[in-house]
């Protein structure tokens, strides 16, 4: 079939417009579609986020997008910080701030899951500067658990060395802190 | 102005430079997504917001402290033209997104423009180094080193359990985007590729046309990237990337050493053909010229045809795209007008080769 427009070429593509219930078709060839809807390079209308946003909803539990406002089932989870519902989360499959990931945290695991081959924890780099304060938490909670284990098994000197060196790596951060 | 003149601004300074296998792998490029942590992500940002994620951006990174980075510019999206905007995609320099997108758009380039920063995109930061070659390593180290200098200033959001936190699920944990723009014309004709895509696929990563997502292919060029970004560390993302992208340079080779011995003829022919067709067309649609440009292309990193620089793909292949041809022409045209402009534009280009005529 040649394309309707130029009747030139080759039509490859068909375009339905559907207008008050009359259904219309065009057949077109790629040129003549470019011209008549002239796009940005790479920008096809159906993009991640529409193959995304059904992923996202493949959740069973939940009605489809459609029945949530005739149902409201329960309070529906939302971000206290930008107000994003959990439905227009799915639905537009973006984040709307990064305290979502706090709001949303029960039903990330499966989502992140899905997307990313099975994993759903950050094993990449940490920032310096947040990075330096993690070590310090997580080297904080090694010690009070050691410490613990001494008090339990009554090693009172042991356990007492260890306290000074909490106390002293929080010192530590406290300093750092007021330097900030 | 001159074609010489206008190439040599239109096309980026770090594209001139060599770079490992570049007679198959026409670049490597790295993008790091990355948000601050007291602002809501761009899409959910009311004006107010984004202009003072802008201003505060614009404070803390228009002045590098780093080594061997140079001078970075700052150019605000909404000073430009649709035009000028078209034309930063068509370099990759920018993603469609951020030409289309919000007011508060910028995009922050270095001189040779292979770094370039995107200021409220789909995040509020997009760090992105483009490399010539396969050097992916080279391109993660420079875009890690932004990334710390960038982090010395703001403050990120970041999650211990799940990483840098993005709008999109997609890019959450590293932020990382690696990808490798190739050139695999053996691949395609021997009908390899097709059997090699789904393959790429399970292993994790994504094979997509030139300009990413949901793009078609041209002038037989492919983007390799990875898809996944969390629960991998950024080396290892990177190597699996890597061994992926030597395996597909090892089968091209070959591919096009058999096509060499068993079609030699008809190799030479279908190069000078495709040749003869750019140095004289008088109108040529894209589709048509990029598979031509690749036919060319090929036929040089093989030896058949002498006299052109092999840099001529690259090059035209950007400079035939809509925007720039309107660029070059100082004002908007239709697609008629672009078919002739591209012809004419490949004719005076080629004139500048010393080709040797019939090859023989």
């Amino acid at each position: 079939m040649l394309c309707q427009h130029c009747n030139e070429r080759k039509a490859t593509l068909r375009f339905t417009k559907i207008v008050n219930g009359k259904k219309t078709e065009k057949h077109l060839c790629e040129h003549c579609a470019k011209e008549q809807g002239e796009a940005l390079p790479g920008n096809n209308n159906y993009s991640i986020h529409d193959l995304l946003s059904g992923m996202l909803n493949l959740d069973s539990s939940n009605p489809p997008l459609g029945q949530i406002h005739f149902k409201k089932p329960k309070a529906e989870l939302s971000c206290p910080k930008c107000k994003l519902s959990y439905s227009a989360f799915v639905q537009n499959s973006r984040f709307g701030c990064s305290h979502c990931y706090q709001a949303f945290e029960e039903k990330l695991d499966p989502i992140l899951k899905r997307v990313h081959g099975g994993n759903h924890v950050h094993r990449g780099k940490i920032p310096k500067r947040i990075g330096g304060k993690l070590e310090h938490k997580r080297k904080v909670t090694k010690l009070k658990e050691k410490m613990q284990f001494y008090i339990q098994n009554e090693e009172f000197e042991e356990a007492a060395i260890i306290r000074d060196e909490i106390r002293a790596l929080q010192r530590e951060q406290n300093d750092e802190g007021g330097n900030e | 102005m001159s074609l010489e003149q206008f190439i040599s601004e239109a096309i980026s300074p770090w594209m001139n430079q060599p770079g490992p296998n570049d007679e198959i792998v026409l670049s490597s490029r790295v993008r790091l997504a990355r948000n601050l942590s007291n602002y809501s992500f761009p899409f959910k940002a009311s004006n107010e917001d984004a202009k003072s994620v802008y201003s505060y951006l614009h404070e803390n990174l228009s002045e590098t402290t780093l080594d061997g980075i140079g001078n970075l510019s700052w150019f605000a999206v909404k000073n430009m033209s649709d035009i000028e905007r078209q034309v930063l995609v068509e370099k990759h320099l920018t993603s469609p997104q951020l030409a289309e997108g919000s007011e508060e758009a910028a995009v922050v380039l270095s001189d040779d423009e292979s770094i370039s920063i995107m200021v409220n995109e789909e995040d509020h930061l997009r760090i992105q180094c483009l490399y010539p070659g396969l050097q992916l390593s080279e391109a993660f180290e420079a875009a890690n080193a932004l990334d710390d200098w960038v982090e010395a200033n703001v403050d990120y959001a970041y999650d211990e359990k799940r990483g840098y936190l993005t709008s999109c699920p997609t890019n959450v944990g590293t932020g990382l985007r690696a990808s490798v723009m190739m050139h695999l014309p053996g691949l395609v004709t021997t009908k390899q590729l097709s059997r090699i895509i789904p393959a790429v696929n399970q292993i994790g990563l994504v094979v997509r046309g030139i300009y990413g997502e949901g793009s078609e292919t041209k002038g037989n060029l492919f983007q390799i990237s990875n898809q996944m970004t969390l629960g991998k560390t950024e080396a290892d993302i990177i190597d699996d990337l890597r061994s992926v992208v030597l395996q597909l340079i090892e089968r091209e080779r070959i591919a096009r050493e058999k096509l060499l011995e068993s079609k030699r003829l008809q190799m030479i022919d279908q190069v000078y053909r495709s040749f003869g067709i750019l140095a004289n067309s008088r109108i040529i649609e894209s589709v048509e010229a990029a598979s031509h440009l690749s036919n060319v292309r090929l036929g040089i990193d093989l030896d058949l045809i002498e006299g052109i620089d092999a840099k001529i793909l690259n090059e035209l292949m950007i400079l035939i795209q809509p925007a720039f041809l309107q660029q070059y022409a100082k004002k908007a045209l239709t697609t008629e007008q672009r078919d002739e402009r591209r012809a004419s534009l490949i004719r005076e280009r080629l004139r500048l080769e010393n080709i040797l005529d019939g090859g023989e």
